[in-house]
């Protein structure tokens, strides 16, 4: 069973390969802001969505998918915790 | 060496009829003399200073990490005059092509102006671009300049050497004394860091281009809609008019200059004014959007649906964040009613639905201060537009109340594109039986208010911005595990549309959601992430006409649960 450190680090370790164009080779952690800052566009959301719909075999509905749950892998963790990913 | 005396010339208004707005009234509020040149970039900038207020606050920019910078209308004379003396010095003439591919920094409004002050021609696209979207749209036009930074200039590089007029990229945040960046044919400047330089404005008219704005159709690569320094007219009235702005406001655009109303509302339109903007470098969040409305005072915010529905999704504001506001718009795509009623309940206001396309450049039809708004409705046509909804076959006008038909205008009005850059045959088709075409589908109601019925084409609106389904398509088939693809729109509750993909694989790649999940990002990598398909179906094969075209328009239907229409032309 992942910890919420294993799980963040998932996260910023397929943000850091997807988004390499968009980083620059910026280093982010789990509470760099994502969406708010313009570093991932929101419409990417649905990808990232996707890639932990898979990783943690779970369905976040659409209406939890909102651009401050996304914000950063830190608030993607208490998101997927809150879902009951063990 | 082009001759920097003479005009680039640009293709006639198609239409003999008369300008159908009051264009002497609109160039005395601006101090235009009739006949005589004058020059857009002068005219947002130099004017106001010449008239004694350039100390007045024309823009308030702020980044994410609350990093703020105010300019003044001196300001912009300044830096936008150092730009252009630059430019210049860089062999760059009246009619060149270049580009901005910049996020929202300062440099890129000085840069702005600074194009139209030498007379060449500001090509903004959206930094979201990816290197096969970016190069598509440099080569088109082919750019002499491209005007970047160093988060976005490795996507430039990547495809400069398919680019052979690229003469210069310019990137503007090298810090002074930083190790040397730069490679051949590359340069620094910033603005703010430049001495000062005097620099005589070029002489334009009316029907002087001045923006490249490229946009997707149904066939084919992206267009460059190609706009005028008279443009101006058209902007400055409907800023006055629809945006009912004033001098003394504080104005925030939240559209991407990459977009047209990014130029036409968000430089064009307030500046002609002589408003204060405030522009927030950022991406997208709901907490810190009030708080900036708040913090600057903001007191008319123009934004779109998609931005509406998001803040919708998200805790409401505190009632003390927005009082100083007193006007809201939004562009886009339709606004639906829900979002209309949500926004006079929550932000204590509505949002007046405006409707026009980068084609139209300025605002065609809206709800306007004093009318009242028909939740859905996108308003009445603008004084001085003649718009009409017209017959598909006999492209004459429909009078009934309440039937769709084709969405159109008669032209010209003074904002109206002048042509599809290269593609004058493309820009001919948009005008039929003395009307411009707008690609729309809409109705008018007996009280004479319009409303949008859908597209009459193939190309996807996802959050206000066209993706064309050929440059998707095209993407995808560089993938390796695509054999064939066809790309449609399909409703989504945030985003109005958004991209869907039927994919036919190749032989050894067999359908899984992370081949699914690959796609998609190969599609953001390679165009931007507007093209990405939000959902994806492999297929056995694709609807096609006998003679091989594939029908896009039943695949549509199904995702929208419309009527698929005659399928006579159906193979097999």
């Amino acid at each position: 069973m992942p910890d919420d450190q294993q799980i963040a680090q998932t996260i910023l370790d397929y943000i850091t390969r997807e988004y390499a164009d968009a980083l620059q080779g910026a280093p982010i952690d789990a509470n760099t802001p994502l969406i708010s800052s313009g570093l991932i566009d929101s419409l990417s959301m649905v990808s990232l969505k996707m890639f932990l719909d898979q990783t943690y075999c779970v369905r976040i509905p659409d209406a939890e998918a909102s651009a401050e749950a996304f914000d950063s892998a830190s608030a993607l963790v208490t998101l997927l915790r809150r879902l009951g990913v063990k | 060496m082009k001759d920097p005396e003479t005009p680039p010339v640009v293709a006639p208004l198609p239409s003999g009829s008369q300008p159908s707005y009051e264009t002497g009234a609109l160039r005395l509020a601006l101090g235009l003399a009739p006949g005589r040149p004058f020059n857009l970039g002068t005219l947002l900038s130099d004017r106001l200073c010449e008239q004694g207020h350039g100390g007045r606050l024309a823009l308030v920019w702020e980044n994410h990490s609350g990093l703020r910078k105010d300019f003044t209308f001196g300001d912009l004379r300044r830096y936008s005059d150092v730009w252009a003396a630059t430019l210049a010095d860089l062999g760059i003439v009246a009619g060149d092509r270049v580009c901005l591919f910049l996020d929202r920094v300062p440099d890129l409004y000085f840069a702005f102006l600074g194009i139209l002050k030498l007379g060449a021609v500001a090509q903004p696209l959206f930094s979201q671009f990816m290197a096969d979207a970016l190069e598509v749209r440099l080569a088109d036009a082919d750019t002499r300049a491209v005007i970047t930074t160093a988060r976005h200039v490795e996507k430039v590089r990547s495809v400069r050497a398919r680019l052979p007029g690229l003469a210069w990229v310019i990137l503007t945040d090298v810090k002074p004394g930083a190790a040397p960046v730069l490679g051949a044919g590359e340069t620094a400047m910033n603005a703010e860091s430049a001495p000062a330089r005097a620099f005589t404005p070029f002489p334009a008219s009316d029907d002087t281009p001045s923006l490249l704005h490229y946009t997707s159709g149904t066939t084919g690569r992206p267009k460059g809609a190609q706009h005028v320094h008279g443009s101006v007219l058209s902007q400055f009235a409907t800023t006055r008019h629809v945006l009912d702005l004033r001098p003394e406001d504080v104005y925030w655009c939240t559209a991407d200059p990459g977009w047209v109303t990014g130029t036409s509302y968000g430089i064009i339109g307030p500046w002609a004014v002589g408003a204060t903007q405030a522009v927030f470098e950022a991406g997208f969040s709901a907490p810190r959007w009030y708080d900036f409305i708040a913090r600057h005072r903001v007191t008319v915010f123009y934004t779109a649906p998609t931005a509406i529905r998001m803040l919708m999704k998200s805790p409401p504001p505190a009632a003390e964040q927005l009082v100083s506001l007193r006007h809201m718009c939004s562009v886009g795509e339709p606004l639906n009613p829900a979002a209309v009623l949500w926004a006079e309940k929550t932000m204590g206001r509505p949002f007046y639905d405006t409707y026009w396309q980068t084609e139209t450049g300025a605002i065609m039809i809206s709800n306007v201060p004093g009318l009242p708004i028909k939740p859905g409705s996108m308003g009445k046509p603008v004084p001085g537009t003649e718009a009409a909804i017209l017959d598909a076959q006999t492209h004459r006008p429909i009078t009934t109340p309440g039937a769709a038909g084709l969405l159109a205008f008669r032209p010209p009005w003074p904002s109206m594109f002048r042509g599809y850059f290269k593609a004058e045959q493309t820009y001919k088709g948009k005008f039929v039986g003395g009307y411009y075409l707008t690609g729309d589908r809409g109705s008018v109601d007996g009280d004479g208010y319009y409303w949008f019925v859908g597209r009459d084409d193939d190309v996807i609106n996802t959050a206000g911005h066209l993706v064309g389904p050929f440059e998707v398509e095209s993407a995808l088939l560089r993938h390796p595990a695509v054999a064939e693809s066809a790309a449609v729109s399909k409703p989504d509750p945030t985003y109005g549309e958004v991209v869907k993909s039927f994919i036919v694989l190749r032989p050894g790649h067999p359908g899984s959601d992370e081949l699914k999940l690959d796609i998609m990002n190969f599609v953001r990598k390679h165009l931007s992430p507007l093209a990405m398909p939000h959902a994806i179906d492999f297929v056995d094969k694709l609807p096609k006409t006998r003679s091989g075209k594939i029908l896009r328009r039943m695949l549509r239907a199904q995702e929208w649960g419309e009527p698929v229409g005659d399928l006579s032309s159906l193979d097999d």
